[in-house]
Order: structure tokens, then C-alpha cells, then sequence
């Protein structure tokens, strides 16, 4: 196996139609990262989203909790 | 006969647990062979004496196409796994099936367009191949439209399964449709009966491209359908705790 092109800029010309390979592998590329980092994202908004629940959660007991032992001190 | 097998392969939270080990591997399969592939076909693959260096994008256009096609099926089964036996997991494979399956098809359109000007003088042409192609392209796109049209969850699952089953008729007529139209578009490069058109040396790097296509394509329904699961069982406790010990 041989390197087909004489030099770098043979490689990114090459001989005329190196602006349409570039751009086919430049789009397949970009569409490709579009696929992983969309779920990669919603994954991450979403442990955002279950933290935030539980913490909203937790606070509450908590105010129950203090809520429940004034209510026993006071009486 | 012992059953359990199939009715846990149902369960999303089986999927999910199962699948953490293999997510890494997969991704480091695919990236290794896509890299191998891309080097080969860019730079050591021999110029084609007829297409000169445009050709080198059939080393994307020709996988992508392929799995656009194969991810339509992997698509419809999963519609119709659904509709068979109600599973919860089967609607999840199918919905994240679609989305990949569109980018697919767009990136083979979008390549062959690229392709088609320097090799037939013009970015479009409606011919067989093409248009069969974008119609499935617009099949991806009803399929996740209607699955999220219905504010309930299940009757859009069920109308996206049967639209994924129907469309399903496309997918021979856009393989068979160089062989029954006349068109522009080349006849298959690689065939599994008889002679295929090309030579080994442009061969072997397809060959890779194509296995480094179908790993990408297993990791990212993988990585798609994981979030899904997670999405959609946010609300039971074993989601719940994947997010708090840590």
C-alpha cells in the first residue's frame, strides 16, 4: 500500500475534486456528532431534572419534620 | 419451554443494565474501524481511472446508504415486536431508530448530491434511486412525527409501528431500483452472489467502512435507546437512584 497523493496540498486538492470530498466527510462528520450529542445532552438535562425533584423532595420532609417537632415542644 | 428470556429482553431496566458494559467497546470498535476505513479510502485506496478522486466519497455515501436501509427494517420489526407482543422496550428501539435512521438517510443524500456534480454534471436529478431515497428520508420523518403526535403515549407508539410497517415496501423498491429504471445512478458496487464491480484494493476499505457503519449504527440505537429507557422510567425508584449515589 502506497499514499496515492505527492505532498499535503495534492492530498486536500486532489487534482480538482478534493473541495467535494472534503465536504461530504466535513457533513457526514457534523451530522454524526449531532446523533451522539443530542442524547448525551437530554441524559444530562435529565439528571438535572431528577436532582432537582429530589431535592425539592427532601426539603419538604425536612419542613415536616420541624414543622412536627415545634408542634410536640409547643403542647 | 422456559419463557423468561424473552419477557426480561422486555424490560427497559434489564436493556439498561445489560448494555452499560458493552457501550464503551462498541464506540471504541466503531471509531477504530471508521478511522482505519477513512484513512485507507482518503489516501491509499488506488484513483479511480473513469471518476478520478470524487469517487473516495463512496467510502461514506455507499455505508451510510446501507444502513439507512437496514435501520428502516431494524425500525419497522421493532413497530412490529411492539404491536405484537406489547413491549415497552420495542416502541423505545423503534423511536430512537427513527431519528438515526433520517440523519442516515441525509447524509447519503447529501453525499451522493455532492458526488453527483462533479461525476454527472448536476447536484440533483429525480430519478428512481434518488427519489426512493428521499422518500425514505420523509418516512423517518413521519415515523417521529406521528409516534409524538398523540398525547397518549401508547396510540402514538401503535400509528408510528403500522406508518414504520407500510413504508417498509419502500425498502426493496430503493435496492431494486437501479435494476428496473433507467437512471443515472451506478448499478450495486459490492454484490454477495457473483462478481462484484470493484476492485480489492477500493474493496477492502469499503468493507471496513461498512462494518465501521454497523458498530456505529448498534452504539448509537444503544446510546439512544438507554436515554429513552431513562426518560420514560424516570419516575421509578431504580432511575431515581442511578442519580443519587453518586
Amino acid at each position: 500500500m502506497i499514499f496515492q497523493f505527492e505532498g499535503l496540498l495534492d492530498f486536500l486538492t486532489m487534482s480538482g475534486h478534493g473541495s467535494y470530498v472534503w465536504a461530504s466527510y466535513a457533513v457526514t462528520l457534523l451530522a454524526l456528532m449531532f446523533l451522539i450529542i443530542i442524547p448525551i445532552h437530554q441524559k444530562k438535562q435529565l439528571a438535572i431534572q431528577i436532582k432537582r425533584q429530589q431535592r425539592i423532595e427532601s426539603s419538604v420532609i425536612n419542613e415536616r419534620k420541624i414543622l412536627g417537632s415545634r408542634h410536640a415542644s409547643g403542647s | 419451554m422456559n419463557w423468561q428470556w424473552f419477557h426480561r429482553l422486555g424490560s427497559p431496566r434489564w436493556f439498561y443494565e445489560k448494555t452499560s458494559a458493552w457501550s464503551p467497546w462498541l464506540a471504541c470498535l466503531a471509531l477504530l474501524l471508521l478511522v482505519v476505513g477513512a484513512v485507507w479510502g482518503l489516501g491509499f485506496a488506488p484513483m479511480d481511472s473513469k471518476q478520478g478522486n470524487s469517487y473516495r466519497i463512496i467510502y461514506i455515501h455507499v455505508p451510510a446508504a446501507f444502513l439507512a436501509l437496514v435501520g428502516y427494517y431494524v425500525m419497522a420489526i421493532a413497530g412490529a415486536v411492539g404491536l405484537i407482543w406489547k413491549m415497552k422496550l420495542s416502541y423505545i428501539v423503534m423511536k430512537s431508530a427513527a431519528p438515526i435512521g433520517a440523519v442516515l438517510t441525509f447524509i447519503a443524500l447529501v453525499t451522493g448530491a455532492v458526488w453527483g456534480k462533479p461525476t454527472w454534471g448536476t447536484w440533483w436529478v429525480w430519478d428512481a434511486r434518488i427519489t426512493s431515497m428521499l422518500i425514505l428520508f420523509f418516512l423517518y420523518l413521519g415515523v417521529i412525527a406521528l409516534q409524538g403526535a398523540y398525547q397518549s403515549r401508547d396510540l402514538g407508539n401503535k400509528s408510528g409501528a403500522m406508518l414504520s410497517l407500510v413504508g417498509m415496501i419502500n425498502v426493496p423498491i430503493i435496492y431494486k431500483s437501479v435494476d428496473w429504471w433507467f437512471t443515472l445512478h451506478q448499478p450495486a458496487t459490492l454484490k454477495l452472489t457473483g462478481g462484484s464491480s470493484i476492485d480489492p484494493s477500493m474493496a477492502y476499505p469499503l468493507l471496513i467502512m461498512i462494518a465501521g457503519f454497523y458498530c456505529l449504527y448498534a452504539w448509537l440505537l444503544m446510546l439512544w435507546t438507554r436515554v429513552e429507557v431513562l426518560e420514560q422510567e424516570q419516575k421509578t425508584q431504580w432511575v431515581k437512584a442511578l442519580f443519587t449515589h453518586r
